[in-house]
């Protein structure tokens, strides 16, 4: 099985795709963790178009249709909540806003935070200490207030702004780690090899450092998406997230809340599909860390 | 072996091999070394990365950790196994009964602890001393490893002291317990070439007032030259040449020996002399050459050099033993090497490009 | 010792790089800075090998990065085919860069690890030309097979797949690939095995012959500098000792430092007897704070109230052969 692993097969493999290459060298756990992320973002992508899937803001019990906290049944595969709402609908649509929430966080943060934290961490001097210290200040600055008072402004809580403002706030972490990273690259031979060949300073910001930067942080972002998912939890617990009916697995587990003594599976649904988003985010950014530290203990 | 003139060997290690596991494979850093060491005599290990020499000395001292090594063979100390002992029964003998310099003299000291008590750590443990008999112990023994002002250096952190300053606090805590056999694993390759003199006579002249047997391992021939009784020269985990140092020298019979010995340069020989460098890599230790290790790179290469391992054997001289068919200055290894010259193979044509005298140059070796 | 002066410096058509009062500090926090180079001058003529040798900390590295202005001296000139690169803007000098190029000691960080070999050795040409692909690879391919690595089998391979040795090959390609006329080997054998060492030495003088090369060769190691250098210059403590050619420099060392150098190096021969009379006991003195005078009295036992007092100045021993000292170990006239 691990035939990229056998030193008599090197050109083989090479010739493999790089997909099959990069499949065959995971642990299986690593493969399942990675099968539940396509599943997870495949569904909340194409929800509408699943054959069967209910309307996960349906409340069959006003129509006469089916009942309150329901168990699991043929039609309602997790049962339903409180409201009578399909469970399962509500958690593949829900995926939706914590997954945009999630990506957006890890977007700004890898894009942003990258550039800037490469480029401070690059060019050093009085660069550095200017962007580190708006970095400090936002780190500084707590988090909820910065929603509340946006939230208050705009009058609106949806999810172009509740994803901007968590995205806004993680570019600071992903600079710093960013910088950390491209400190010291910048201080490897190579970097100087570019600039002795004449290499123009942006050049060797985008080829040398960037690309050698980029590993650490998308490893470091599989692990923050996880931790951002649960504040979108958080926030819809304090009712800060997206607007109901809207869906996501905080607001889910929120709602549930009131009515856990009766029944616990609507609020145990979500957090299952939280708990194992969350692990597989964390199992699949070790791996790639793990892969990314082979490689430089090769070198 | 049965050559040594005086009482048992403090040290006799007998087939030892060590094994690390790793995903792509079995590497087999050590592949049955055997050799002697008896009180108060210096060996040299000379080897270059890979050739298993460090390996070699950790196994001995038991300080290849990790679940993927495995180590057969013996090696008896004062008569007993080592490689059979506890961890708990290990912890006795080292400090006491063996101790190691190391390397990088940076890393072999805690960087937050004081040098009093990485010096005196030891002997409290060892000698019950009590906290101002262990503090003179320290200072006698870094004035005897010539630190000077050595009250004002026991409150030293190790970032404070010079690389060669660290090196003699690593001499002065490896000699704390006056241990009977001294590893030291390439002591001076950190250092400066006039700091790696000073730590170099600093060993010698310990070892021979304490009568300590001393293993040096080195990958600078230069290094075991003037300061072994003898030397022992690896290949890829096999030991190819084991000789008192002034015959290995004066008479090298292995062409891996030779070879080592052509391809450095000398102060001694003029200016742009011609090298001759060992073509080719050192084996692949996960699935050695077939054969002697160093056939694929030798001069004197023969087919039965490809297809029988030589084991190591005396010759003439009984303390000179080698491992070769086709020993340097043999009749087998100038025919040898006139046939491969003449087949084109290219570690025979290289030696004989650079031996060829020039108009910039003249003889090596 | 360790002293300033320019009586070695030579004048002619052939100097291609001229050195003088070349001076490299660092800050090194709470105002203080690290001396690392102090006023050193020198020349190279053209096809010539300059080998800067010394221990860690003596500047000898941080000498060859200013020539290529890596990071720029703190004064001092560097004249280049009669350019003082000191003069240059940042832009100026990049123009330039085909003209001097570096090699490094860790030939596996010097190569960047995420790109193929074929797209490190192409660099220089992404940067300078020419932009055809088929005519970069036409040259990357002739380059690597120079340096004696198999262009196909190791174009696409990349850096972690390779020896050491290799790697410095591979460097080396890329180095050249632009067609320097100066190359500076910053300690490019240091890190490798011995038997690699002599492969690389061999194809540095192969690559030297070939391509008309000058070379600064940077070492701490005298008997590779030896076997290396056209000329070689002593360095301790951010200053110049001894200027000679190798064979007159290992013959007849004019410098107590020199002659403690080379007393240090373990020869591979047991019959030669060990100095156990080199009793040298002595620090590096902090090159924050580094001595008056001669910058070595502090180790030399031939050290009197001048060095102390002054500081020597390079005084010629004969026509090719130079030392800073007060009390040289040959006669020196003047």
């Amino acid at each position: 099985m691990d035939t990229a692993l056998d030193p008599a097969a090197p050109t083989e493999a090479a010739r493999r795709p790089w997909i099959r290459r990069f499949v065959s060298k995971m642990p299986w756990t690593t493969r399942f963790c990675a099968s539940w992320l396509i599943v997870i973002v495949g569904a909340a992508v194409f929800a509408d178009l699943i054959p069967g899937l209910a309307d996960p803001n349906y409340q069959g019990f006003l129509f006469g249709d089916g009942a309150t906290n329901e168990s699991p049944s043929l039609t309602h595969f997790l049962g339903t909540d409180n409201n009578s709402r399909d469970i399962l609908a509500r958690i593949v649509y829900g995926a939706r806003v914590s997954l945009t929430v999630a990506l957006a966080a890890v977007f700004m943060g890898v894009v942003f935070g990258g550039f800037f934290g490469s480029l401070v961490g690059f060019v050093r001097g009085r660069t550095d200490s200017a962007v580190m210290a708006v970095v400090d200040v936002i780190l500084a600055f707590p988090g909820l207030v910065l929603l509340l008072t946006v939230v208050t402004l705009l009058g609106r809580r949806d999810l172009v702004v509740i994803a901007t403002v968590i995205g806004f706030l993680s570019i600071p972490p992903y600079t710093r780690v960013a910088r950390a990273n491209a400190l010291s690259i910048s201080r490897r031979e190579f970097v100087t090899a570019a600039r002795a060949i004449g290499t123009r300073k942006r050049s060797i910001l985008f080829r040398e450092v960037i690309p050698n930067v980029l590993p650490t942080l998308l490893a470091y972002a599989m692990v923050n998406a996880a931790v951002i998912i649960l504040l979108e939890g958080a926030l819809a617990f304090l009712g800060l997230s997206v607007e109901p009916p809207t869906s996501s697995w905080g607001t889910m587990v929120n709602a549930a809340r009131v009515d856990l003594q009766i029944n616990v599976w609507p609020a145990i649904w979500p957090s299952l599909a939280l708990v194992f988003t969350v692990y597989s985010l964390n199992n699949v950014g070790d791996w790639l860390r793990r892969l990314r530290s082979v490689r430089s203990a090769a070198l | 072996m049965a050559d040594n003139v005086a009482g048992s060997p403090l040290l006799e290690v007998d087939d030892l091999r060590t094994t690390f596991t790793i995903p792509a494979g079995d590497v087999k850093a050590v592949r049955g070394v055997s050799f002697s060491l008896e009180q108060g005599r210096t060996l040299g290990i000379v080897g270059e990365s890979g050739s298993g020499k460090t390996v070699l000395a950790r196994s001995i001292m038991r300080l290849n950790l990790g679940s993927n090594v495995t180590t057969t063979g013996t090696a008896a100390f004062n008569g007993s196994d080592v490689l059979t002992r506890s961890p708990g029964e290990m912890r006795e003998l080292w400090g006491t009964e063996m101790a190691m310099v190391f390397q990088d003299p940076m890393t072999s000291l805690n960087p937050l602890v004081r040098v009093q008590r990485q010096v005196t750590e030891h002997l409290c443990r060892h000698l019950n001393l009590n906290r101002a008999e262990a503090r003179q112990a320290a200072v006698d023994l870094l004035r005897e490893v010539r630190i000077p002002d050595p009250e004002t250096r026991l409150r030293s952190f190790p970032h404070e002291l010079s690389g060669g300053m660290r090196q003699r606090v690593c001499i002065a805590v490896a000699l704390a317990c006056e241990p009977s056999l001294l590893f030291a694993d390439e002591p001076t390759t950190a250092l400066d070439v006039t700091v790696q003199h000073q730590i170099l006579n600093l060993l010698s002249r310990e070892q021979t007032d304490r009568e300590m047997a001393m293993v040096l391992v080195t990958h600078d021939l230069g290094v075991v030259a003037g300061r072994t009784d003898d030397t022992m020269v690896m290949y890829a985990g096999t030991v190819v040449e084991h000789a008192p140092t002034a015959s290995l020298f004066a008479d090298m019979r292995h062409p891996y020996s030779e070879a080592l010995m052509r391809s450095i340069p000398r102060t001694s020989l003029p200016s742009h002399t011609r090298l001759a460098a060992i073509t080719g890599r050192p084996p692949d230790l996960i699935d050695p050459p077939s054969g002697c290790a160093f056939s694929p790179r030798c001069p004197y290469v023969q087919d039965q050099c490809v297809n029988e391992e030589p084991p190591l054997v005396e010759t003439d001289d009984p303390a000179h033993r080698l491992a070769c068919w086709t020993p340097v200055g043999s009749p087998e290894a100038r025919a040898a090497f006139e046939k491969n010259l003449a087949a084109g193979l290219q570690q025979a044509v290289a030696v004989d490009i650079s031996a060829a005298p020039s108009s910039t140059g003249g003889v090596d070796g | 010792m360790a002293g300033t002066g320019k009586a070695h410096l030579r004048t002619g058509e052939d100097v291609l790089v001229s050195v003088e009062d070349l001076v490299v500090e660092f800050p090194c926090g709470r105002g203080r800075t690290v001396k690392a180079v102090s006023g050193i001058s020198f020349d190279i003529r053209s096809g010539e090998t300059l080998g800067l040798v010394g221990e860690s900390g003596c500047g000898k590295s941080t000498t060859g990065r200013a020539i290529i202005q890596l990071p720029r001296p703190t004064s001092g000139s560097v004249v280049f085919r009669g350019v003082d690169l000191a003069d240059l803007s940042d832009e100026e000098i990049r123009q330039r860069r085909t003209h001097i190029q570096m090699i490094f000691q860790d030939p596996i960080s010097s190569l960047n690890p995420r790109r193929t070999v074929g797209e490190i050795v192409a660099e220089p040409l992404r940067v300078w030309g020419p932009s055809d692909a088929d005519e970069q690879k036409a040259i990357v391919d002739r380059m690597l097979d120079a340096v004696g690595v198999d262009p196909d089998a190791a174009r696409d391979k990349r850096p972690h797949e390779f020896s050491g040795g290799q790697c410095q090959r591979i460097s080396i390609a890329r180095s050249l690939v632009v067609g320097p006329d100066l190359l500076i080997c910053d300690e490019p054998v240091s890190a490798l095995d011995v038997s690699v060492q002599a492969q690389i030495l061999n194809l540095l003088e192969d690559l030297k012959a070939e391509y008309g090369l000058t070379m600064v060769f940077i070492a701490h190691d005298l008997a590779v500098v030896k076997n290396i250098s056209d000329r070689v210059a002593v360095m301790y403590l951010g200053k110049l000792c001894e200027v000679a050619g190798p064979d007159t420099l290992y013959a007849e060392a004019a410098h107590p430092y020199t002659d403690l150098l080379l007393g240090s190096v373990p020869k591979p021969d047991p019959t030669v007897e060990i100095d156990e009379s080199l009793v040298d006991d002595g620090e590096l003195p902090s090159p924050i704070n580094p001595p008056s005078g001669c910058r070595f009295r502090t180790r030399c036992d031939r050290a009197t109230d001048v060095c102390s007092a002054e500081e020597p100045k390079m005084r010629a021993v004969d026509d090719e052969h130079f030392v800073a000292c007060h009390h040289p170990l040959v006669a020196v006239a003047g």
